[in-house]
């Protein structure tokens, strides 16, 4: 297709299936703006904010501008933290338009061949395996433990990638072997009297890579009175693919998600991955106009849960002692767990009841972090600029521990403590592990 | 009489004989330098609407300057091609008065936003144009100084937008509105010259007052890329009370009598049910939905004088039926309440596509027939309008909630405004009270101020910008330039 063509196509789809209600429903106040990062970091530029960037999908839409490369620059510099959404007092659903938009572009554009063999890969022939995720996530192991990672360190290699993805080499986790991966429990009872049936969604990168907190997860339900079904056949959350414009293979893996937990009988779908809660949140959307799927969809989302937010209404933090050597904590709110699950101060709660520490509220905790799943990979300039300035937030309060939840955030934070040389003194963990850290620590006298 | 027009901008209406020619682009982008200058269609796209509806239209360029130097040489060249100047803070004006309806070139002060002086002995501040509104007051009460007009956008809106429509807010009864606390301008005129206006002066009547005349002036006569401010000490303690009304007029009524009675609160606001039910639906913190109306009011001052008129408004509200009269327990309880009152012109929007807003001001006295005379015009035209806005200061809110794609209800929805228009006017009112004239009032500003007034005005325009190049088509009606926008 040339050029022109290309863009003919997409802006027929803007037009046939973009929710015009919905984006009438932007009244143009301007709220939004200062809660959006791109607009603050790009200098306050609208196209960079979220009321230009509905602007211009309905220009798009109303055929007054054609889908050109500037109208694909300001929707792929978008992070989809949903930061808008929440402050919206229309109400316009701002994340399904841009997930939308973002299915037609990458759906009418002709990548080059390498990032279509890229994209084919890691969407269709990675995620959706749990099994290829083990292999690979154990490549990265086997790198770590071989020695190589060393060779390559002492070589200088990593300075051939961009500065982002190499400081991110340096971050990632110690990853479990490939048996450990393969070994995951699939039913777990009660520390104490069962006061709920949950069943745990376990994530792709949440039980590889991260493996560790999710068996900090699991622990910690058992200790809250949960009786934990782990469904083997659930699927990759599907979150990677919808905000990258691959709704298809989306919508795919949330059945396979919904069949997998729908006859449990769970009071309650947990998840401790704030990313892949949202999209989950999301599924009676992804599913709305599929007959056969919405109510069951809608079923799905009703169960959903933060890990935060079934301790906290178990009353964890009041029942067990918690307590860590005196340290100065903070949290980062991961957007989609604030923006979409409406989960912010449950994770506060829990981390303000470990005795012997002192919680400092971080200036704009609300505010993204720039990881935003491959967004700092991919828009790597403005991905740092939001991190840069994060991290003089996190500085100020003088914090020895950075708590996030969910695994993005997590590596985000931990790229960020290294660019600012304090691996020595700062850390970034999971709230998970943090409280099972409090959970298991000697009392002092 | 005139009429609401539609502004929609139309494919066709990209031009590409524009006034500015390859030559004179060279000529802009040498001032601001290449990447302060921006044409591509995305770039105009963005800046070719503000909060109004109905009306968009594209700007040939869009320029940010970085100090008045650079605006001084902008506006040369613009005066010199005839090249129409919008200037826009952020955005947030609900008059079309930074749509730039007749092309040309929108000026962005995104770079001209610093408070540059917070002066503690004379009590001001001043500021470069950008600086967003709720910065400049969360700067100055760090020092514990007071910065009193908050419209309801200050979270997002400028200082310099505030100025040039002279915006009001929450806290106006009491308090006035922005040309209240505007002490000094450095202005840009159409001809290059920059002036300074009035001073750290609370006495001064060296000639005429160009500091009011350009307060509210809507980017018509000049640039302003600096203010200096009022400030006032802050106010000891402060109180909020929520009274609750089955009856809508009983409700209107206890604003006339809470000021009979010489009680000026600082805050007395209005809200109908519909308008309730929306913000409660955003906000969720637990307003009443079944009630027909409530007035916010808050009283500021010394604890124990605020004590006292609480008490004495709470008491005037029970005896003109108010059914309950609740007050806020703590600071953030109160704030959670004004930010829902600040949501509520948005929030409305969840009702239907469009909403279209007036703000049509009374004196205080005759609130309660103004309020009765919107629901009648609303009945008689068969539309949705809810009333909600700063009552205390006779400045209401009627939005009719509709849909811009059904063409005879907005037909019906113009008829009304112009009777709530007209009605206003007959109550000794006026046809906007703190939202501007800018392109949507234009065709009724005869109705408040006769040929004679609007012929005075037009003098004064035609002396400071006789070639009409500052944000023109606005405040003034006129027939509608074919270029650039078309009236569907």
């Amino acid at each position: 297709m040339t050029a022109d063509k290309e863009q003919k196509a997409m802006q027929k789809q803007f037009k046939e299936r973009l929710n015009e209600d919905d984006l009438l429903n932007c009244m143009r106040c301007g709220f939004c703006l200062p809660t959006c990062p791109t607009y603050i970091e790009s200098g306050y530029m609208e196209s960079h904010s979220p009321r230009g960037r509905l602007a211009i999908m309905k220009a798009v839409a109303d055929g007054l501008i054609e889908p050109d490369e500037d109208v694909e620059r300001s929707l792929n510099m978008c992070l989809g933290c949903r930061a808008c959404e929440p402050v919206c007092p229309s109400g316009v659903n701002y994340g399904h338009l841009l997930e939308e938009v973002r299915d037609i572009i990458n759906q009418n554009k002709k990548h080059s061949l390498p990032v279509r063999t890229v994209r084919k890969i890691v969407f269709d022939g990675l995620f959706p395996y749990k099994n290829r995720m083990q292999s690979l996530t154990g490549l990265i192991g086997f790198y770590q433990r071989s020695g190589l990672q060393n060779m390559v360190h002492a070589t200088g290699l990593l300075k051939l990638l961009p500065e982002s993805l190499s400081s991110m080499e340096k971050v990632l986790p110690a990853i479990p072997t490939k048996k450990e991966m393969k070994n995951r429990p699939t039913h777990l009872l009660a520390h104490l009297k069962t006061k709920k049936r949950v069943a745990f969604f376990s994530g792709c990168l949440m039980d590889t890579m991260f493996m560790k907190t999710n068996d900090a997860t699991l622990k910690l339900l058992q200790l809250a009175g949960c009786e934990i079904v782990i469904p083997a056949n659930q699927a990759c959350c599907g979150a990677l693919h919808g905000h990258s414009g691959e709704k298809a293979t989306a919508k795919k893996l949330a059945k396979q998600n919904i069949a997998a937990f729908e006859s449990l009988q769970v009071d309650y779908i947990i998840t401790n991955a704030g990313g892949c809660g949202a999209f989950l949140m999301d599924y009676d959307h992804l599913l709305k106009d599929d007959q056969e799927w919405a109510e069951r969809a809608k079923k799905f989302t009703d169960k959903l849960q933060d890990i935060s937010k079934i301790l906290v209404d178990l009353e964890f933090h009041k029942r067990a002692h918690l307590q860590l050597p005196h340290q100065v904590i903070t949290y980062q709110d991961s957007c989609h767990l604030r923006n979409v699950m409406k989960t912010s101060s449950n994770p506060r709660t829990l981390i303000k009841a470990i005795d012997n520490i002192k919680y400092c509220e971080m200036k704009n905790a609300d505010s993204c972090c720039g990881s935003a799943g491959i967004y700092n990979i991919v828009e790597s300039e403005m991905s740092m600029k939001i991190l840069d300035r994060k991290m003089q937030s996190a500085k100020q309060t003088e914090a020895k521990t950075i708590v996030t939840a969910n695994p993005g955030c997590l590596l985000q934070m931990k790229l960020g403590i290294e660019r600012e040389g304090l691996t020595d003194k700062v850390r970034a963990v999971h709230i998970a592990d943090l409280l099972l850290e409090a959970y298991l620590q000697p009392v002092s006298h | 009489m005139g009429k609401i027009t539609n502004f929609a901008f139309h494919p066709n209406d990209w031009r590409d004989d524009t006034l500015i020619t390859k030559e004179i682009k060279a000529l802009f982008c040498d001032i601001v330098g290449a990447n302060n200058y921006d044409d591509t269609k995305v770039g105009r796209l963005v800046y070719s609407y503000d909060a109004t509806p109905k009306y968009q239209a594209m700007p040939e360029a869009v320029i940010a300057p970085k100090n008045a130097a650079e605006v001084s040489a902008i506006i040369k060249i613009c005066n010199n091609y005839k090249i129409p100047i919008v200037p826009r803070g952020s955005g947030t004006n609900l008059c079309a008065g930074t749509c730039p309806t007749e092309g040309g070139i929108v000026l962005l002060f995104k770079h001209m936003n610093s408070i540059l002086e917070i002066d503690e002995e004379n009590l001001t501040v001043t500021v470069e144009p950008g600086v967003i509104t709720l910065d400049m007051i969360a700067a100055v009460e760090k020092k514990g100084l007071f910065y009193p007009p908050d419209p309801s956008s200050m979270k997002i809106s400028t200082i310099g937008g505030n100025i040039n429509e002279n915006s009001g807010g929450l806290r106006g009864l009491k308090y006035g509105v922005t040309r209240d606390y505007v002490m000094s301008l450095e202005i840009v005129l159409p001809n290059g010259d920059i002036i300074q206006t009035g001073g750290k002066l609370a006495k001064d009547v060296a000639g005429y007052d160009l500091t009011r005349l350009f307060v509210g002036s809507e980017g018509t006569l000049g640039i302003i890329t600096k203010a200096t401010l009022k400030l006032i000490p802050m106010p000891e303690a402060k109180k909020t009370m929520l009274a609750l009304y089955q009856d809508l007029e009983a409700a209107a009524r206890s604003v006339s009598k809470i000021i009979a009675n010489k009680i000026i609160p600082t805050t007395l606001e209005f809200l109908d049910q519909p308008t309730l039910k929306v913000v409660e639906d955003f906000a969720q913190i637990g307003l009443p939905t079944d009630v027909k109306a409530v007035l916010l009011i808050e009283q500021d001052g010394p604890l124990e004088i605020v004590e006292q008129d609480m008490k004495k408004i709470a008491d005037i509200c029970t005896a003109e039926k108010a059914i309950s009269v609740q007050l806020a327990q703590s600071a953030e309880e109160a704030e959670n309440l004004r930010t829902a009152r600040r949501s509520a012109l948005s929030a409305l929007a969840r009702l239907k596509p469009t909403t279209i807003l007036e703000d049509a001001t009374v004196p205080r006295s005759e609130i309660a027939k103004m309020v009765a005379a919107i629901n009648e015009i609303a009945k008689k035209y068969s539309l949705d309008i809810c009333t909600f806005g700063h009552a205390g200061d006779g400045n209401l809110h009627p939005t009719c909630t509709t849909d811009v794609r059904n063409q005879e209800e907005i037909e019906r929805v113009e008829q009304a405004f112009a009777e709530i228009f007209q009605k206003a006017v007959e109550l000794g009112g006026t046809i906007t009270g703190e939202h501007g004239v800018g392109m949507m009032k234009a065709p009724y500003l005869h109705l408040k101020l006769g040929e004679a007034g609007i012929n005075a005005m037009k003098a004064m325009k035609q002396a400071f910008d006789p070639n009409n190049i500052m944000n023109p088509g606005k405040i003034f009606a006129k027939d509608t330039r074919k270029r650039v926008v078309v009236a569907k």
